[in-house]
């Protein structure tokens, strides 16, 4: 006799960065006993960079990603900078490559919004999968989508004009920078090259593209704010007077509540704050907590948590999108996974904000690039890249030789709430339903994809995104098949 | 006083010095023939066959035959330059080169003579040989998956350097540059100031650290196809 249970399988998931697929598991009144987001790349660069020399990891890691490898780079590089011996990078290092990483957050921030969210916020989860997407978007909005096409633009030519190339630079070298920011680079950056407008323009379009997801979440708050929603823990760099800084900072760690659980924590010590778990399912690990234990320690990190870890932000309109914010949401820490795409394009106007102060900086011209000093053996890179916060920890031997990394990516971070979120947008969208539509399953996409989940860089390749359902019953045999 | 001697390159009448390599007399007078092992300041030795020309006929590589009276050598056709190309990716698929990643890439002479014979992907299967780096020495480290066994070290730490610290290991497929002592290049009496180090046309042989230090834009190769500067007449200007 077959049973009457069933399972949906939604492979791979479609507008994110990588491969995955999500699992439904229904009883037979089909009710959800069981939802999660499998990550089914593998990648293994932690265990092929073993044996590299350590000024080659900057460049090699990246290669993990085509759409953050700015990230990457600087992490390694910054962990590099320790093995190299250099504490303290000159000032034209320094801002060279925050210019490349806030134009790196202002090219994925924009690529996120515009290209991979929007379909969903403007035309609604449900609309027509005919429509909803970047072309539908271009179709009936070609002013927003030729903003959103130039900013990520915009964002690729500071990376190009700081690492060297638009992906998979060279910019960043153990103790500094390979080169400053030119006369020209600097002109064109400000005032605009070709058809490309200048900062200002791009000032101009992030304070419109942060209206349009703000006023998406007010207008829609009684919805979105339980959509996939639910209580976490937060974690993410502030500065020594707790802005937020997205280059380089101490953890801070605040519960559901935005009590602090950490404060002010050298991120060289992460292994005493941070711990990974292993599950047989998937390929990514779960990290939590040490303090909070594994059951409850799993915490987010990205736009949103960055925002509940925060004092404040040190770029003025985004410090006073920030208090609006806080505001209307109500509490110290926001919970709503929805409020990922309010937070994330204060993050985008803030970087915008730092490109055009740093662009004012004459550091930038300056002549020192690289320092020295005495060589160590081991060292823990961070940076806040625009998923969220990005671990690289590296051992090398007196050879010069990697022996040991560790790489804990923003996505890594995220996977326990993603997976959360997924259960719950399953359990309230699905639960009960006679016929599985396209729709309603991309609701749990919606879900995944406020995250903005990088899954490639998660398990350390890149995949087609069709998106293939499978229901299937308990022996196996598939009873319906959905294809887009 | 040296005699002279009158030959074609590609139809064009050239004359050189008796004793002078088809090479030689082609660098004299601005015309590029594709080559990798050879390097001016060391002895011939024609192992990469790169620079394959057909001379009155008969593939011989011109960086180590000696010009004579009346030769025609077929150089920058189509049929040679074929040839050329093919060679260049046996090159690629036995060794391991990873150019997205090597800090040779941009200075990479393996790299541009793929760029300018328009090598997209070789038509070998890849091989994958398992190598050996060695980064025992303090200042010089050797990645042997990108080596393509010209000897230029060889020959320069031998020539120039006057030290032999490195040779020819192993046949066949499994040859290999090894080092004069038994636990490494740390063994050895390299210096990073050795013409050895200075040669190597890929990413082989290199000094510790200096990774990456040149930006994208300002390497040997980002603008030129490699050859042009003896083309155009400017490498003897320098």
């Amino acid at each position: 006799m077959v049973s009457a249970k069933k399972t949906i399988h939604i492979e791979p998931v479609t507008r994110v960065e990588g491969h995955g697929k999500v699992s439904i598991q229904l009883d037979e009144n089909n009710q959800v006993t069981q939802a999660r987001l499998h990550i089914v790349e593998f990648r293994g660069f932690e265990r092929f960079i073993l044996g590299r020399p350590y000024w080659e990891v900057p460049v090699l890691v990246q290669r993990l990603c085509g759409i953050c490898p700015v990230s990457h780079h600087l992490a390694a590089a910054k962990a590099m900078d320790l093995i190299h011996g250099v504490e303290e990078l000159s000032p034209t290092a320094e801002k060279m490559r925050r210019l490349m990483h806030y134009g790196q957050h202002f090219q994925s921030h924009a690529l996120h919004f515009f290209h991979l969210c929007s379909p969903d916020l403007l035309f609604g989860f449900d609309a027509d999968v005919a429509i909803r997407n970047v072309i539908g978007v271009a179709r009936k909005f070609p002013d927003l989508a030729v903003q959103g096409v130039m900013m990520r633009k915009y964002g690729q030519e500071v990376i190009k004009r700081t690492a060297g190339k638009k992906i998979h630079g060279t910019g960043a070298i153990p103790g500094g920078i390979n080169k400053n920011l030119s006369t020209e680079e600097h002109d064109e950056l400000i005032n605009g090259f070709g058809d490309m407008p200048g900062i200002d323009q791009m000032l101009e379009w992030s304070r419109g593209a942060l209206k349009i997801a703000k006023d998406y979440t007010l207008d829609n708050l009684d919805s979105v704010a339980d959509f996939g929603s639910f209580d976490s823990n937060h974690l993410g760099f502030v500065k020594e007077d707790g802005a937020m800084d997205l280059y380089h900072g101490n953890l801070r760690a605040v519960d559901k509540d935005g009590n602090k659980i950490f404060d002010q924590i050298d991120y060289q010590t992460y292994t005493d704050y941070i711990q990974e778990e292993v599950r047989p399912w998937s390929y990514m690990k779960f990290p939590f907590i040490k303090s909070v234990g594994p059951k409850d320690g799993w915490y987010r990190v990205g736009p949103l948590a960055r925002i509940n870890v925060c004092d404040s932000i040190d770029t003025p309109e985004a410090d006073a999108e920030l208090k609006e914010f806080r505001k209307a949401t109500g509490t110290a820490c926001c919970n709503i996974t929805m409020a990922y795409h309010w937070t994330r394009m204060i993050e985008l106007l803030h970087s915008c904000e730092k490109i055009k102060q740093l662009l004012e900086d004459a550091d930038l011209q300056g002549e020192e690039l690289v320092r020295t000093g005495e060589r160590r053996g081991e060292a823990v890179g961070l940076i806040e890249a625009p998923r969220g916060t990005l671990f690289h920890h590296y051992e090398v031997d007196e050879n010069d030789q990697v022996t040991m990394a560790n790489l804990i990516v923003s996505t890594t971070h995220n996977n326990v709430p993603m997976n959360r979120a997924v259960q719950k947008v399953a359990a309230d969208h699905i639960s009960g339903q006679a016929e599985i539509t396209e729709g309603l399953l991309n609701h749990v996409e919606v879900a995944i994809r406020a995250y903005d989940p990088c899954l490639s860089c998660a398990t350390h390749a890149l995949g087609r995104m069709p998106l293939d359902v499978e229901l299937l019953d308990a022996s196996g045999q598939v009873v319906d098949h959905k294809r887009t | 006083m040296s005699e002279n001697v009158t030959l074609t390159i590609d139809g064009k009448d050239i004359t050189g010095e008796k004793g002078q390599t088809i090479m030689d007399a082609a660098l004299a007078n601005d015309i590029y023939i594709p080559h990798l092992c050879h390097h001016p300041d060391l002895a011939p030795y024609g192992s990469c066959r790169v620079c394959t020309c057909l001379v009155n006929g008969r593939p011989q590589t011109a960086c180590t035959f000696p010009i004579s009276d009346g030769m025609e050598v077929e150089n920058d056709t189509d049929t040679v330059n074929e040839m050329r190309k093919q060679i260049v990716e046996m090159l690629f698929v036995e060794g391991n080169h990873y150019c997205m990643f090597c800090e040779k890439s941009g200075n990479c002479e393996l790299q541009a003579l793929a760029y300018r014979f328009g090598v997209t992907t070789p038509r070998y299967p890849y091989q994958f040989p398992k190598r050996e780096v060695d980064a025992s020495h303090p200042n010089v480290w050797i990645d042997r998956d990108r080596c393509v066994l010209c000897a230029r070290c060889i020959r320069a730490s031998k020539d120039v350097d006057g030290k032999h610290a490195f040779d020819f290991a192993g046949r066949g497929p499994n040859r290999h540059i090894s080092v004069d002592a038994a636990d490494g290049i740390e063994h050895t009496p390299v210096d990073a100031d050795d013409k050895a180090v200075q040669v190597c046309p890929v990413g082989s042989l290199m000094l510790k650290r200096q990774g990456y230090k040149i930006p994208i834009g300002q390497r040997k190769y980002d603008h030129e196809p490699i050859g042009t500067d003896i083309e155009t007449g400017a490498s003897k200007k320098q």
